[in-house]
């Protein structure tokens, strides 16, 4: 693009994130060679002010908005949100990995390396104004997860969550390119800015090609994002995996893919907006209703979660669908509440499950009121926010995703969701019911009281659900400033 | 301009050949063999589009190295018992189904004419020699996915190391 090649020190500061978090996983990577293997809990703490100074790193970065690197990385107010959010989730995580990690006695470098490594790729996702860039770096994100899911070798459920992972989002990834080379061939090029203007032209935007990239795009991501007829993996891996890393994959890949799946196609689809909106509908209600009507049946927790996840992607799916910078901005919002209050959640059942993951029925949450009475009404507070109990982030996500719908003219998939959140409070409800209305059973008998990560973990991703309901203002202004994404 | 023609789809005949074998095989050394069948068709396709740089680093690095990698790993780890194991193809109606599907499209699109395939052109390529070309792309225009890639693969490195080691 530009003739000079060497990258400016403005350019440096608008990608410092991710490259703070690969030097930190290497680092991590390097020392836990040379220790041997022995001080896991000191390269978790070294992971910790990585992400913390990522998180500051990505603030200073969407300061000073622009391209960097030839135009293939574009550090503006989306892609700073973005940063953040996943940031954020990953921070929450590592938190609470340390002390799941040491009762499985798996403590290991390699657990933080991998953790930062897939923060760094969903980072650059957000950020990605090519396609080239974009898929390199989902592919980052993606193949260490996939690891992740299966960190706990010893575990069958764990290695089969870890098999199905990889080889369903193999296949995705292909598609996902599949759809970039085709974009490339109709379009003649791969960033996003350039696509648009040749879509522009109408003669371009009539080719069948420029239909079957965008389908193929959208299977890539629709993938990652576990959103319907693409989310059959979710609920097998969800379960399967460790419950940090079960968290992990709820909150950062979700929202970075959502990030891609929104820049490219409110970038680059957006003059053939009109071929693809009634895909993104039929998926945003297949999504909610699979997702949530699936959720009723299951009596384990971490399963349950994983089809809550599903149909949380459905209403972001509904803001997609508006196809608006309301719609955009709605989206954001609400991705960044889901991470706090999904990944809390998760929080408390790492914490609740014990050695092996003895414990993660619903049943055996009868009785946490009594012995832990701030841990259920943190976890309450998060099933609140899941439900979009007004005071809560989840309400003000749910309300400003159906009002960018309504006014975007889809009074249908507005009506359907909003009976699909009514359905989903009944299984939010029914672990309520058991944790404050039932005796004590026995899992809750020799619970111990959360240690300090968890605790902060715990009590971090409350408060911001809580500011997120309380004071939303502020984000989501941020979030429609930056929801301008067409140049 | 008949002779490119038939080469096109001598060497696109060959790929397609060497992939469909791939998949089919059940004995993975021939699955192997097939590949190479496969790259080198795509290697003869890098020659037609006059690159012979690519067409070089396909035969020395793909049919060369990393292929002699994978035969080396298919003999290094015992095949046999996989390779008498029952395939799972349990699925194979709907598999068909799609493929017809799928056929349908393209025979569809076919019978459109060429004009269905309006292809954008890249600017013409600035002289220069076929290496210094994918040189200035690669370091130059597309320094950072390529600097990406190195984190991707080192991230590979390490879970395969972690799902090879018998404890964590």
């Amino acid at each position: 693009m530009k003739p000079s090649f060497v990258p400016t020190a403005a350019e440096f500061l608008r990608l410092s994130p991710e490259i703070l978090l690969v030097l930190a996983g290497t680092l991590v990577l390097v020392l836990e060679g040379i220790t041997g293997g022995r001080r896991g809990r000191e390269l978790g703490r070294l992971c910790l002010a990585a992400l913390w100074a990522a998180l500051i790193a990505s603030v200073a970065a969407s300061r000073q908005p622009g391209l960097a690197f030839s135009g293939l990385v574009s550090a503006d107010e989306f892609a700073g949100f973005f940063r953040v959010v996943v940031i954020a989730g990953g921070l929450l995580v590592a938190l609470f990995s340390g002390p799941y990690l040491r009762r499985e006695s798996a403590e290991r470098g390699e657990y933080y390396a991998l953790l930062l490594y897939s923060v760094a790729g969903q980072c650059l996702m957000a950020s990605a104004a090519e396609l080239i860039i974009l898929f390199i770096a989902l592919e980052t994100s993606s193949i260490a997860s996939y690891v992740l899911a299966g960190y706990l070798r010893a575990d069958r459920r764990a290695n089969e969550a870890a098999v199905k992972y990889f080889l369903l989002g193999s296949f995705a990834s292909a598609f996902l390119l599949y759809g970039v080379a085709l974009v490339y061939g109709a379009a003649g090029s791969t960033w996003l800015v350039e696509i648009r203007a040749a879509l522009a032209r109408p003669p371009v935007a009539a080719t069948p090609l420029v239909g079957a990239a965008a389908a193929f795009l959208f299977v890539g991501f629709a993938f990652k994002v576990s959103a319907a007829p693409f989310q059959i993996w979710a609920p097998d891996v969800y379960q399967g995996a460790p419950a940090p890393v079960a968290a992990f994959l709820s909150a950062g890949p979700k929202a970075a893919a959502f990030a891609g799946l929104l820049r490219v196609f409110m970038t680059a689809f957006e003059p053939v907006s009109a071929n693809w909106e009634d895909i993104v509908w039929i998926s945003a209600l297949a999504t909610m209703i699979i997702g949530n009507f699936a959720a009723l049946l299951q009596s384990n927790i971490k399963r349950l979660l994983a089809y809550s996840s599903i149909a949380h992607a459905g209403y972001v799916m509904v803001a997609v669908a508006a196809h608006s910078s309301i719609g955009t901005a709605a989206a954001m919002f609400y991705l960044a509440a889901y991470v706090f209050m999904n990944v809390g959640a998760f929080a408390v059942v790492s914490y609740f499950a014990r050695q092996g993951e003895r414990y993660v029925q619903v049943d055996d949450l009868a009785g946490l009121a009594w012995k832990q009475p701030a841990v259920a009404a943190l976890l309450s507070l998060f099933l609140l926010s899941l439900i979009g109990v007004p005071l809560t982030g989840g309400f003000f996500g749910k309300f400003y995703v159906f009002k960018a719908a309504l006014e975007a003219g889809l009074v249908w998939l507005t009506v359907l969701g909003l009976l699909n959140s009514a359905v989903a409070a009944y299984y939010y409800l029914r672990i309520l019911v058991v944790m404050y209305m039932r005796e004590p059973a026995e899992a809750a008998s020799d619970l111990t009281p959360p240690t300090a990560p968890v605790q902060a973990a715990l009590w971090a991703s409350a408060v911001a659900t809580l500011l997120l309901g309380i004071f939303p203002s502020a984000v989501l202004e941020y979030a429609s400033q930056a929801a301008r994404l067409a140049p | 301009m008949w002779v490119d023609t038939f080469f096109f789809y001598l060497f696109a005949l060959v790929t397609l050949a060497g992939g469909v074998l791939t998949v089919t095989r059940r004995n993975a050394v021939h699955s192997a063999m097939s590949l190479i069948l496969s790259l080198i068709g795509v290697a003869g396709l890098f020659l037609l589009q006059r690159a012979e740089f690519l067409f070089a680093v396909q035969i020395v690095l793909y049919v060369g190295g990393i292929m002699v990698l994978f035969l080396f790993v298919i003999m290094l780890v015992n095949l046999d018992q996989a390779a008498r194991m029952r395939q799972f193809s349990g699925q194979w109606w709907l598999a068909l189904a799609c493929v017809l599907a799928v056929a349908a499209q393209i025979v569809y699109v076919l019978s459109r004419g060429s004009g269905a395939f309006r292809f954008a052109r890249p600017e013409p390529p600035a002289r220069g020699g076929n290496v210094e070309l994918v040189a200035d792309v690669l370091f130059k225009q597309y320094l950072l996915p390529f600097e990406l890639a190195s984190v991707l693969l080192l991230a590979a490195i390490v879970g395969s190391v972690i799902m090879a080691r018998k404890r964590i």
